[in-house]
């Protein structure tokens, strides 16, 4: 007999700062370096040396709090979190702990169905990152790689108000959208630029207390967040079904097998020992700092999406989907601006449809597109303006893609103008009706099914171009025995 | 009168008038090391080559006219400074390879100034002791008495000063490691309010206490010390941003009216020699026309297991990069990572390190940080506003700097408690963040004993100038240990 389960999800994600420099240190951040070329003396922990805050990583921290409503402490604190690990230089990590830069705020998702959920974000505190051990290519030896150690990390952690897997991708996607249209992270997930651990469990239905969740560590795609979760709601609900008890744990998710495997239990867990970092002062942030990073917000996703619902009558879905990036929601209003307000709606089936499908397909960044959005606007005034339909549109569109031309360019080279002299359509269906007496006598014997093959026929017979709004007037007249 | 009983003024003036070169200064104190510094072990590292090519190049300096009150002037850093290229061991086997790829920012400052080093100073392993037995290289014996300690942690600096091996020597001061030697070893050192002095490359015992200071033969030469180590360093978030006075310019100001305040809790239960000699200092700070009372801090006696647990809970984090991985010492042949750790970590540091490293770690447990760590936090908090209640009545505190003068070597190292307990007048002044100096005022069973005057933060200037006039009304400052005048 299967109970009624209620999952419950909390996600705790590690934002990577896009500062140039480290967090507590001068050496630089960027990506893909030799091992060890971008550490300084300060990441390498050498005896002596202090960390410094970067006060960059503190207005980007100070900017999401921003963006998500949440409360800025004027003061907070950094701790060091005492662990040994080689890939942690100074045995302990700097981390805000009792006393986070960002308290609680809250964002929006949107689900599938349309409606809404509001998700609770209970604090983001201001971290560094570890460095890498490295075992490929060392046969009995371990390598330390130290470029990734001070990276500059804000992990943001949410209540537990995620109720299953979608939920929790669809929450992970609006703080990825978020930060990178604060332009505080690049959210490269491939690069570990936006990571995440999920925090697990299941309860019955109706029930008040939470069940014993796992941890589930280091997910960076949101695949794996999906996958992940999934497989360990059914093996938590499997397990007490079958008269088991859920373990609090860490779990690694292994994604060549789709499973979540204990790495350490709650027994094991280090005793981190946290103390207030005596090396660095309380961080101060004061009013005028918070207000001058407020006025330097750009418009939130959330923001544009409604403007595009007030401003374009588009529906909430596409509002969502076009103010998904930046770029795409500046791609979206060019073509807008091109094509006119008016056909507000063309142009978000266009940069949703052929757009994101030829970009997807050669997998570009919107930026990148073969098309502009200035001859995409260019296209979708020939469809506006009756030159051609919107089915030829599509092989236009294919062509501009390919040659780099504009609309224009390509009508007129192969000839696509739409036909919309009554004579010649009016010719075209006279010859298909002629040629299929069969069809048209069980049309009128009552299958109205049929006027869609008469409607195919025609459209081959003028290679696509006949004006369908003409075509379908004319047709209909004709069939009905005129 | 040798060059090596000048003060750092005299020289100076020798150095501009070219009685002397910088060389040949140089070429002398080093030459009292190599004949003195077998018997008092007080420095582990000599750099005589490098000593006399910088020397060489502050004479350049001032032949091309620049002056300056340390240009030329030779001095021994504690081992606990970073030296670019100069094995910088911090007292400890851990770091007996080690040679350090940059300069701490006092060293730099020093650099900058035209000081000489001469050498790297012997020390209680990773500053932890008072009485510089610690060492991984073995104690320092005080030049008063051989077979007696020079106290510690910068027993070696201040050893180093007493002999005359150099005009000046730096020294780090977290629960009295400049003072109590000082007093011991019969010469001036303190400690400056925290964040004066950059920590920036001085190697971490406990830092929210540790602060650089420097020790000399009077207070006048260590003002000028002082003036070139002290000042913002945006290198060490804790160094204060306030301009540095000029500490030599206010060492002669009159000191009537001058309000002394006596440490009630200092006071009480002192030995009677060292209750006189403290009578004795305010009879002559009266004369000089300061105007003395008595001030009760109740909480400062908490100060020794205050600092005990904060101390030992910061040094259990500063130490852990101490671990064999990318420098300092690694055991052979280890099995596996905990292996590596351990035994790297088990056999390069000493019983003391190890034993304060076990406390702090103890104390920041799951479980126990409220009892202890929190709760040292809060009286510590306290103590810091019983002192500044203080001076709100008085300009200065005054006590003794030791319960005792110099003890014999092996005399105490086998009891940490009554060890720690060397320090009982010195913690305070570390917990609150203040600037003390300790100075010579008088001897017991021959031995020299320390006066400790206590300031408002950044009343450098004040002390200096205090002990200043005092050492012009007085002469226990100028009394050598026989054998190194």
């Amino acid at each position: 007999m299967m109970k009624d389960w209620e999952v419950v999800i909390g996600l705790e994600i590690h934002a990577q700062l896009a500062t140039r420099s480290k967090i507590f240190s001068g050496a630089a951040t960027a990506y893909g370096a030799p091992p060890n070329t971008q550490a300084c003396l300060v990441d390498l922990a050498y005896p002596g040396v202090l960390p410094v805050l970067n006060a960059e990583a503190v207005r980007m921290a100070v900017k999401f709090g921003l963006a998500i409503g949440a409360q800025i402490a004027e003061r907070s604190i950094f701790a060091r979190k005492n662990y040994f690990y080689p890939d942690l230089p100074k045995g302990y990590q700097i981390s805000q702990y009792e006393q986070p830069i960002v308290g609680r705020g809250a964002i929006e998702i949107v689900l599938e169905d349309g409606t809404s959920k509001r998700i609770g974000i209970t604090r983001a505190h201001l971290e560094e990152d570890a460095g890498k051990s490295l075992h490929e290519g060392l046969a009995n030896a371990t390598g330390i790689d130290l470029n990734r150690a001070g990276t500059p990390l804000l992990e943001i952690v949410s209540e537990p108000d995620m109720r299953s897997a979608k939920e929790a991708v669809a929450y992970m996607k609006k703080l990825h959208t978020l930060v990178r249209y604060l332009e505080i992270c690049d959210g490269n997930m491939q690069e570990g630029s936006f990571r995440c651990d999920a925090n697990v469990s299941v309860r019955p239905r109706g029930a008040q207390k939470f069940g014993t969740r796992a941890e589930i560590k280091n997910l960076n795609s949101f695949r794996f967040v999906e996958k992940a979760i999934q497989y360990e709601v059914a093996r938590q609900i499997e397990l007490i079904d079958s008269g088991g008890t859920v373990v609090q744990e860490t779990r690694l998710y292994d994604s060549d097998r789709d499973e979540t495997r204990s790495m350490r239990s709650k027994e094991e867990a280090n005793d981190y020992r946290y103390f207030p970092d005596p090396d660095l002062l309380p961080l101060a942030v004061d009013r005028a700092f918070i207000e001058s990073v407020r006025a330097s917000l750009p418009e939130l996703p959330d923001q544009k999406a409604a403007r595009f619902v007030t401003d374009y009558q588009l529906s909430r879905y596409d509002a969502g989907v076009l103010s998904a990036s930046r770029e795409t929601g500046a791609y979206f209003e060019a073509v807008v601006a091109h094509a006119g307000a008016a056909h507000a709606k063309l142009a978000a089936n266009w940069v949703m449809g052929e757009l994101s499908s030829a970009l997807n397909r050669e997998n570009l960044e919107i930026d990148a597109a073969r098309v502009g959005p200035q001859a995409l606007g260019g296209l979708l005034e020939r469809i506006v303006d009756g030159t051609i339909s919107g089915k030829i549109a599509k092989e236009v569109f294919e062509a501009m893609w390919s040659e780099g031309r504009d609309a224009d360019a390509i009508i007129a080279a192969k000839g696509l103008r739409q036909i919309t002299d009554v004579g010649a359509i009016a010719k075209a269906i006279d010859e298909v009706i002629a040629a299929n007496p069969k069809q048209l006598a069980d049309y009128r014997a009552g299958k109205d099914k049929l006027f869609g093959f008469f409607v195919g026929q025609v459209m081959k017979a003028t290679a696509g171009k006949a004006n369908p709004a003409q075509l379908n007037d004319l047709l209909k007249a004709k069939l009905g025995g005129g | 009168m040798s060059w090596h009983a000048r003060s750092i003024a005299e020289l100076v003036t020798a150095l501009e008038r070219r009685e002397i070169s910088s060389v040949e200064l140089t070429g002398h104190f080093l030459e009292r090391i190599s004949a003195l510094n077998g018997a008092l072990n007080a420095l582990i590292t000599v750099t005589a080559d490098r000593a006399l090519g910088d020397a060489a190049v502050a004479d350049r300096r001032r032949a091309a006219g620049e002056r300056g009150p340390l240009l030329g002037i030779p001095l021994i850093h504690k081992d606990i400074f970073c030296t670019d290229g100069v094995r910088t061991s911090c007292g400890s086997r851990m770091l007996d390879n080690f040679i350090a790829p940059y300069d701490a920012t006092v060293v730099a400052r020093l650099k900058a100034a035209g000081a000489v080093m001469l050498g790297k100073a012997n020390m209680d392993e990773f500053a932890m002791g008072s009485s510089n037995e610690t060492s991984y290289y073995g104690p320092v014996r005080n030049p008063w008495d051989l077979g007696k300690v020079p106290g510690g942690s910068s027993g070696g600096s201040a050893a180093a000063v007493a002999a005359r091996l150099a005009p000046f020597s730096t020294g780090t001061d977290t629960g009295g490691s400049i003072r109590q030697p000082a007093a011991l070893s019969g010469v001036t050192g303190i400690k400056p309010t925290y964040g004066r002095v950059s920590r920036y490359g001085m190697i971490a015992f406990a830092s929210s206490l540790d602060q650089a200071g420097v020790f000399a033969r009077s207070a006048a030469d260590a003002a000028a010390a002082l003036g070139a180590i002290a000042g913002f360093d945006p290198r060490d978030s804790t160094s204060v941003d306030a301009p540095v006075p000029d500490y030599a310019a206010t060492l002669d100001a009159p000191l009537t009216g001058v309000r002394i305040g006596l440490v009630q809790e200092f006071a009480e239960a002192l030995e009677p020699r060292n209750a006189a000699l403290i009578a004795g200092a305010l009879d002559v700070f009266r004369s000089l026309g300061a105007e003395t009372t008595t001030v009760s801090l109740p909480s400062l006696p908490l100060s020794v297991p205050t600092y005990y647990v904060v101390a030992p809970a910061e040094c259990s984090s500063n130490l852990s990069r101490f671990d064999g991985v990318r420098f300092g010492y690694r055991c052979a042949d280890p099995r596996d990572l905990r292996d590596l750790y351990e035994r790297s970590r088990g056999e390069g540091f000493g019983a003391e390190v190890k034993r304060r490293i076990m406390t702090g770690t103890y104390v920041l447990s799951a479980g126990y940080f409220d009892a202890y760590y929190l709760k040292a936090q809060k009286v510590r908090q306290l103590i810091a506003d019983e002192f500044c209640t203080a001076f709100q009545r008085v300009d200065l505190l005054i006590g003794p700097t030791t319960p005792t003068p110099a003890f014999g070597i092996g005399a105490k190292i086998d009891d940490p408690v009554t060890m720690y307990l060397n320090d009982i007048y010195t913690i305070g002044a570390n917990l609150a963040g203040l600037p003390a100096i300790s100075a010579p005022c008088g001897f017991v069973d021959g031995l020299p004993m320390g006066v400790q005057l206590i300031g408002p933060h950044f009343a450098e200037g004040r002390l200096l100038n205090a002990v200043h006039r005092y050492q012009l009304a007085t002469d226990w400052h100028a009394r050598t240990a026989p054998g190194y005048a």
